[in-house]
This record gives structure tokens, C-alpha cells and sequence, in this order.
């Protein structure tokens, strides 16, 4: 390996399989995370629609709070704070506690979106209240969120290289390690910049597919 | 414990230099993010393929790869060769900044334009106004309202990415947030302390977007006047136009307030 | 109407439009004299208001020619060939035309007056002070020099209907296209809006190409009606004889069916 020339192929070769492992990790972060956003975003959102003050202030005030913060203080933090378990763990719990916030507000256009008579429907027919949301209103609108969890998971996917600020070996930190054991930095991050558009690409334009066929 | 707030007050300076750096971010990115918007979301909608083929891979390209990567490749790939490029670390976090959420600004002020009703372009044209004249004094005065919710959106994005700039060495407000660890040895106090000051920055700067939101708005006619937003009970006000994200811009089409 | 040897204000020969498999217009001749009123009626999708849109290029036709007084507008032939007109020309010719449109598109960004100014001090090059002058004339025309500085968006459907007839008329036009210009008001101010129009029709020698569903209106205002189906016209006279004894079969229906 000649480290003279600007890009080596070589190099470009010796870090792909370093990044192929990174990437799994990446993708699991991401599915993990996403699966506890989901979860969480929509319990957030049904919390506050309970009209219940004492509930929905705070729940306000702490989503606001969690999303207009970073993410990469999010994370040092919580790995400081909760030494007793993996960075992966926490990096997966933050990733979905952050998101679920962005979640929360796509259930809650969801249920806007399903039409008031939906629920004058559910009401004429004496159906209980929890009857309502589980067989009228929820099938209803989590059909109107899914193209805005795919817009989100493909964006959690290429936030998880702030997984690198707690250690977690993700594409993005396996890049880094080669750079610094080998000082190539060129190609190790270059690959990473394009593994990454490999994956979101395809994947953002399935999204739209899915928005355009919903729509 | 008890001695916390004094070293926070020992730590005024550097607390100070941290704001004042992820502002230069912020507002640096946020300027370069604009003009990479329009001009990106100008060509993607231009009529030659010349113009519209290379927009949108620029912004597909900058939408596809990380903004983390972005960054690190700009500050450790950037100075080597081929390129010899070596970028002070501000203007490296504003120009990965600027031009990251840029892109996606660019499809922001693409979706806005393209969202002024038909109606508008048509009469424009029937006034036989040129396309540019009818892109600045009719389509943007429109599209810009309807822009800037999702404007507001990037922009705490925005923010909350600049935090990688401690990463480039420079001493944003996430680097004090360590330095305020190191010297309180208090993990909690100091997170919290800093998460807060972001919380901070991120609201005011929702704060001053949500006024411009409403100037542009009852420029167009839609909304009442900032001064009239401002007049009413604080309360509502605080509710309605900065917790909430503003509900879509409704397109005014039929404003009959009073009658023949 | 007597021929005469004047060139026509608006002629059109073998026009044809489609969108996509529809057929909207079919091999369309006809010509509009200088000073012509002319309503075309039919039952919707039969072509009327692709006209209209037609000659404000807000559609490009797929064949035929265009010409506004005697001069190709959109498409010329040459070399035996149907080519488009440059932008550039076309513009000289879309500036002597004015359309009021069905949802009156004022831009709400401006003000009433700055709406009726705008093309006639940046298109026409007229100072602005002779514009603004000329503007609350037109306001005061349509019986809105109160609502000068209003906002668009604070006026009824009716007053923004008359600022919009105001505006194309700023721009001095010699063909008004009006676009069903009552269809979407409220039925009690649709009269304020028609009695504009009767009065410029009355003062004014402007060649008036009309789509609407005010037979009543097209009755007085109109010296030439003709009937449109499936993008062809099947009958042509003048309104009075039209309206009280149509000789087309489906000219009879459609009459019966909206009067």
C-alpha cells in the first residue's frame, strides 16, 4: 500500500468488511430504536389527548424538552449517568426516546386526520371509549403515520453515528479507528459517507412510493 | 453539591464563549442553509435539465450521507490530498451545517412554491408578468409563509447538530457542558444545567421565528398583525405560537370577512 | 353581423386540444370581429373555457393557429411547418388581452391598489403616479375607492371580483376574457359583479369573449352566442333568436335544462 496517492483503492478494500460489521450494528440501532419510538411516540400522543391538565402539561413540557435538545448531549449524558449498562442499550433507548417525541407529533396529525364523524359514529353507537380508539380511530390513523415512520427511521438511521460520542462501534466509529490506526482517513470516511447514501436512497425513495400509494 | 452555582459563576466566561460559539454556528449554518435552499430549490424546479438533474443529486447527495459524516469528512479529509483544503473548524461546522440542512431547506422552499395555488401563476400570466417578476413579487411572497414552520423545524435541527462542533475543537456550549463536568465533578447538575441552556437557545430562536412566521403571514393577508399577536393575554399567546408547532398555512382562498 | 373586409380580433383556425386521450377541441374555426361580445355556452367539458385559456396561453394548443388581430400568436408556420412563437413575441400579443377568472386569483400579498397597478407600471412601463390615477378611475368604476388600500383577503367574493375586472382593465385591453366570473359567489352578490360588466360592455368598445351560466346576462351583454358540444361548435346566432328559438337538437336541451 503506497501512501502516497490521494485515494487507495487498497485501503478503500481493507475497511469495507470493518464497515459492513459497523453497519449491522447501525441497523440494529436503528431498528430498536425505532420499534421503542413507535411504541412510546403513540402512547405520548394518546397521553395527550386525555384532556387531563395534570397529565398533559408535563408531557408537553418534557417532549418539548427532550426534542429541542441534541441528541449527541442526550447521549453522553445518559451513558455517563447510566454506567451500569452497555452503550449499545443506551444508545438504542435514546435514539427511541428522541424519536418517539418526533413520533408523538405524527400520531397525533394521524388522529387529527380521522374524520370527526368517525368518532360521532362511535358515539351514536354507544361504543366504549377504549372500543373507540382501538377499533375505530387508531387502525385509521396509524394507515395516515406510515409514511411519516419511514421518513423517521430513515433519519435515525443516519443520526446513529452520534453512537460514536459513547464508543458504540457503529459504521462511523469503525471508520474512524481504521483512519486512526492506518492515518487514511480519506477512504475509510468516504465509504462511510457512501454506504450511508447506498442505504438511505433506496430506502427514501420507497418511502415516497409508500406516501404517493396512501395518498 | 452546594457549591455548584459558584462555580457555574466561575465558569461565566467560557459559558459565555460557548453560547456565543453555537450561535455562530447556528446563525452562520442557518445563512449559508438559506442560500443553498433557494438556489437548490430554484434549480430543481427550472426547466432545463441542466439545471435540474445537478440540483438534485446536490441535494439528494447531501440528504443521503450523514450530517456526522459530512462534518468529520470536512475536517479530517478535506486538508488532505487531493483537495489540500484546510477549513478554519467554524467555517467547517458552518459549511457542513449550512449545507446539510440546506438541502433539506431546498426541499422545503421546492414543496412551498409548488404549493401557491394555480390560480396565482395563471393570473400573473394573464397580467403578462415574466417569469422572474412573477416568481418575486407574486409566488415567493406566498411560498415564503408557508415555508416558515418547516424553516423553524431546520433550524432547531440545525442547533441541536452544531453540538458536533465540540468534536472539531471548538468550544461550543457542548464543550462547556464537559468543562463544567470536569470541574464540578457533578455529572447530573452539569448535564442538566447544559441541556437547559440548549433547551434555551432552541426557544427563543422558535420564539423569533414564530414573529416572523406571523409578519409574513398578515403580509399575505392570512393572521392578524405581530403587534396584535403580542397584544393578546400572554398566556394564549405562549401556548399557541411557540409550544405547538403552527398548524399548516390555509390557503386563503375564500376570506369573505364582510359582505357587499 | 354583416362581413366585413376589417381584419377579426380573434381568429381561430383548426384548433385541436387534448389532454392526454380527451379530445377538448376538434379542428375549431372560428373568428371574433373588434368589438364583438361574444358568449359561448354548453354543457361543461365541451371546450368553452379552453378557449378562454387558450388565448392566455395558459394552454398550448396541439394544432392549428391562433391570431389576434391578424397576427399569429402562440404557433406561425413557416417553411410549411407549425412552430412555436418565441416567448418574447407572445408576450406582446398576451399584454392587449385581460381574463377575469372564476376564484378572481387576486394576489393576496398586495393591496387592492397594488394589485391593479402592478402589471400596468411593471409590464407597461406607465409612471406610477399616472397608474395609481388611472387605478382609482377603475376603483371608482366598480364602486370600490373605499377598499383602495384594503386587503384582498378582508373583501367579499363580490368586491374581489370587481377588483379583478378592475385589474384587467388597467391594463387597457382590447380582448376580455371573462371565465365564468359569477360561478363562485354567493347568489346575492353575484348582481353588484354583473352590473359592472353591463357598464363596460355599454362604455367601452372591448372585444369580450364570455363563459357563463348568466343566460339572463349573456342575453343583454352579448351580440353573438355560440353553442359548444364535444369541443365543436353546433350552433351560432344571436341571443335573442338562440335563447327563445334554438334550432339544434341539443342546443334545445341544454337551454331547457339551465334556464
Amino acid at each position: 500500500m503506497t501512501e502516497t496517492e490521494a485515494w487507495s483503492w487498497d485501503h478503500a478494500a481493507a475497511v469495507l468488511p470493518a464497515l459492513v460489521d459497523g453497519l449491522w450494528i447501525t441497523v440494529l440501532a436503528t431498528v430498536v430504536g425505532m420499534v421503542i419510538a413507535a411504541v412510546l411516540g403513540l402512547f405520548v400522543a394518546v397521553v395527550r389527548r386525555s384532556g387531563l391538565r395534570v397529565v398533559t402539561v408535563p408531557v408537553a413540557v418534557l417532549v418539548e424538552f427532550v426534542r429541542s435538545t441534541p441528541l449527541l448531549v442526550q447521549l453522553v449524558f445518559a451513558n455517563l449517568v447510566f454506567t451500569q449498562f452497555p452503550s449499545l442499550a443506551i444508545g438504542c433507548v435514546v435514539l427511541g426516546v428522541h424519536y418517539a417525541t418526533y413520533m408523538s407529533e405524527v400520531y397525533r396529525a394521524g388522529i387529527d386526520a380521522v374524520p370527526r364523524g368517525q368518532w360521532e359514529a362511535a358515539v351514536a353507537l354507544d361504543l366504549p371509549r377504549r372500543r373507540t380508539w382501538t377499533a375505530v380511530v387508531l387502525p385509521q390513523a396509524i394507515r395516515n403515520t406510515l409514511p411519516g415512520l419511514g421518513n423517521y427511521a430513515i433519519s435515525m438511521f443516519k443520526e446513529t453515528p452520534f453512537l460514536f460520542a459513547i464508543g458504540v462501534v457503529e459504521m462511523y466509529t469503525a471508520a474512524q479507528q481504521y483512519g486512526g490506526n492506518n492515518f487514511r482517513y480519506i477512504e475509510a470516511i468516504t465509504m462511510v459517507g457512501l454506504l450511508f447514501l447506498l442505504v438511505s436512497y433506496p430506502t427514501s425513495l420507497l418511502v415516497r412510493r409508500l406516501e404517493n400509494r396512501l395518498a | 453539591m452546594s457549591d455548584n452555582p459558584q462555580i457555574l459563576a466561575e465558569l461565566l466566561p467560557q459559558l459565555g464563549e460557548g453560547i456565543l460559539v453555537t450561535l455562530e454556528l447556528t446563525v452562520g449554518g442557518a445563512l449559508l442553509a438559506l442560500v443553498v435552499a433557494f438556489t437548490l430549490g430554484l434549480a430543481s424546479r427550472a426547466r432545463t435539465r441542466w439545471a435540474r438533474v445537478p440540483s438534485r443529486i446536490v441535494v439528494e447527495f447531501f440528504r443521503g450521507t450523514s450530517l456526522v459524516v459530512q462534518i468529520f469528512w470536512m475536517y479530517y479529509v478535506l486538508p488532505l490530498p487531493p483537495f489540500y483544503v484546510e477549513l478554519d473548524p467554524l467555517a467547517c461546522g458552518i459549511v457542513a451545517l449550512g449545507l446539510n440542512y440546506g438541502a433539506y431547506a431546498s426541499e422545503v422552499v421546492r414543496g412551498s412554491i409548488n404549493s401557491v395555488p394555480r390560480g396565482q401563476w395563471e393570473a400573473a400570466t394573464a397580467l403578462d408578468l415574466g417569469p422572474v417578476h412573477r416568481l418575486r413579487r407574486v409566488i415567493m411572497p406566498q411560498a415564503w409563509p408557508l415555508m416558515m414552520p418547516m424553516f423553524t423545524n431546520l433550524l432547531i435541527q440545525l442547533v441541536k447538530g452544531s453540538a458536533l462542533a465540540a468534536y472539531i475543537s471548538l468550544h461550543d456550549l457542548n464543550f462547556f457542558i464537559g468543562e463544567l463536568r470536569q470541574r464540578s465533578s457533578e455529572t447530573v447538575f452539569s448535564y442538566t444545567v447544559g441541556l437547559l441552556l440548549y433547551f434555551a437557545v432552541a426557544y427563543l430562536l422558535t420564539l423569533v421565528m414564530n414573529a416572523i412566521e406571523v409578519r409574513a403571514k398578515h403580509r399575505i393577508g392570512a393572521g392578524p398583525s405581530l403587534r396584535e399577536v403580542l397584544r393578546l393575554a400572554p398566556p394564549a399567546s405562549a401556548t399557541a405560537a411557540s409550544v405547538a408547532p403552527p398548524p399548516a398555512a390555509v390557503p386563503a382562498a375564500k376570506g369573505g370577512a364582510q359582505d357587499d | 353581423m354583416p362581413e366585413t373586409a376589417t381584419t377579426p380580433a380573434i381568429q381561430f383556425q383548426g384548433v385541436g386540444k387534448r389532454f392526454g386521450d380527451n379530445v377538448v377541441l376538434d379542428g375549431l374555426d372560428f373568428s371574433v370581429a373588434a368589438g364583438d361580445r361574444v358568449t359561448l355556452i354548453g354543457p361543461s367539458g365541451s371546450g368553452k373555457t379552453t378557449i378562454l385559456r387558450l388565448l392566455m396561453t395558459l394552454e398550448e394548443a396541439n394544432d392549428g393557429l391562433i391570431l389576434v388581430d391578424g397576427q399569429p400568436y402562440t404557433h406561425e408556420i413557416r417553411g410549411g411547418k407549425r412552430v412555436a412563437i418565441p416567448e418574447k413575441r407572445r408576450s406582446l400579443v398576451r399584454r392587449r388581452v385581460g381574463m377575469v377568472f372564476q376564484q378572481f386569483n387576486l394576489f393576496p400579498n398586495m393591496t387592492v391598489l397594488e394589485n391593479i397597478i402592478e402589471a400596468p407600471i411593471h409590464v407597461l412601463g406607465v409612471p406610477r403616479a399616472e397608474a395609481v390615477a388611472t387605478a382609482e378611475d377603475l376603483l371608482d368604476k366598480v364602486g370600490l375607492a373605499d377598499k383602495r388600500d384594503a386587503r384582498t383577503t378582508q373583501l367579499s367574493g363580490g368586491q374581489q371580483q370587481r377588483v379583478a375586472i378592475a385589474r384587467a382593465l388597467a391594463m387597457e385591453p382590447e380582448i376580455l376574457l371573462l371565465d365564468e366570473v359569477t360561478s363562485a359567489l354567493d347568489p346575492e352578490l353575484v348582481a353588484d359583479v354583473l352590473a359592472v360588466l353591463r357598464n363596460i360592455a355599454e362604455t367601452t368598445d372591448i372585444t369580450m369573449l364570455i363563459v357563463t351560466h348568466e343566460m339572463q346576462f349573456a342575453r343583454e351583454v352579448s351580440n353573438r352566442v355560440l353553442m359548444f358540444d364535444g369541443g365543436k361548435i353546433i350552433e351560432e346566432a344571436h341571443p335573442e333568436e338562440i335563447f327563445t328559438s334554438p334550432k339544434n337538437e341539443r342546443t334545445q336541451e341544454f337551454l331547457r335544462a339551465v334556464l
